[in-house]
């Protein structure tokens, strides 16, 4: 038995699971707009639960609906996946940092593949080396909740009532707030990068000339320019690594 | 029908190639501190940058995603569970919208 995890796997994957709750529940409502979007580009209710399944992105899947809606070839499908997921690149890198080094190839790669912006999120905010179990267990209620709402999407396209679906839908930025405001409470500089995040997004999404670039790829441009700016005028002095 | 699937496929074997690159790749923990100053401030920025604006364009009235996103900040600042945050956002959108749509 590996002797790095701090608490038990079973209590790690419920704790992943309770954490997951609230991520299924607004992915459940993303996802299920996103259904609507599906049936559009006439999928089937299995094949957009596949496509969920295995892509697990909102924007790239958004993605693949344009693309075959469009009858856009493969090659084209590959690039505007790649790019509009690249963020994922930057989460999976910052995770590898916070893996105990005798974590195993199959744990990383399961850990790796179940990276979503909410459960990348819950992960940074645990405090310490990654528990796959955890991230299991928020996989476990999260991911099935994201394929329901998909092929749900499909089947009953817009009857679900939208102040509803707008009330939900807020769910994941508040958890995304839940995870980066308590940093920011601790350290200044946190605190400084979310307000120039903030702002900067604000002028990205809505100044005219950036209009053809998708909201994924602004969301990279502006992580990398940031974070390469806090990085050379704050280093970090001591990263955490319990 | 049956070409949605190799679409389907190409997305998929893209978006989890991408994820688990990273963390197959560097097994080692990183010394230069530039990178990991950079790889530390990515979480938040990058979270920043996906919460706003975005929580005032999936609501149906742009000042209940205000309201959620204030509520939101100031009850994670006061440490409340990501579900109790995620809860109270939603239930401020739904009551705003109530009066505001």
């Amino acid at each position: 038995m590996k002797t790095y995890y701090s608490i038990s796997k079973r209590q790690a994957f419920v704790e992943g699971f309770k954490d997951g709750i609230p991520i299924g529940l607004g992915y459940f409502a993303v996802a299920f707009s996103l259904g609507i979007l599906a049936r559009n580009a006439h999928f089937t209710p299995l094949q957009g639960f596949i496509n969920s399944f295995l892509n697990r992105a909102s924007a790239g899947e958004y993605a693949v609906y344009t693309v075959v809606a469009a009858g856009a070839g493969f090659i084209e499908m590959a690039i505007m996946t790649l790019v509009v997921n690249a963020r994922y690149l930057l989460m999976s890198t910052a995770l590898c940092q916070k893996f105990d080094s005798n974590t195993s190839m199959i744990h990383r790669i399961l850990v790796g593949f179940g990276v979503t912006d909410e459960i990348f999120a819950i992960t940074i905010k645990r405090p310490g080396l990654i528990n796959p179990f955890y991230n299991y267990g928020a996989c476990a209620i999260a991911v099935p909740c994201w394929a329901m709402g998909t092929a749900c999407g499909i089947i009953a396209g817009d009857l679900m009532p939208s102040n509803v679906v707008s009330a939900v839908s807020v769910a994941l930025y508040g958890m995304f707030l839940a995870c980066i405001i308590p940093e920011a409470r601790k350290n200044r500089v946190v605190a400084i990068l979310i307000i120039i995040s903030f702002v900067l997004s604000f002028i990205a999404a809505n100044a005219s000339f950036l209009t053809n670039i998708s909201s994924g790829t602004k969301t990279i441009i502006l992580t990398v320019v940031i974070s390469v700016f806090a990085a050379i005028t704050f280093p970090h002095p001591e990263v955490e690594n319990e | 029908m049956s070409k949605t699937y190799i679409y389907i496929l190409v997305a998929a074997v893209v978006s989890t190639f991408i994820r688990i690159l990273p963390v197959t790749l560097f097994r080692k923990p990183i010394k230069n501190t530039f990178v990991r100053s950079f790889l530390y401030y990515v979480p938040y920025v990058t979270l920043a940058v996906m919460t706003f604006p975005a929580i005032i364009q999936v609501t149906q009235n742009k000042i209940a995603g205000v309201f959620a996103l204030v509520v939101g900040i100031i009850a994670a600042w006061f440490n409340q569970s990501l579900f109790r945050v995620a809860a109270i956002c939603c239930a401020v959108v739904f009551i705003s919208e109530l009066v505001l749509v």
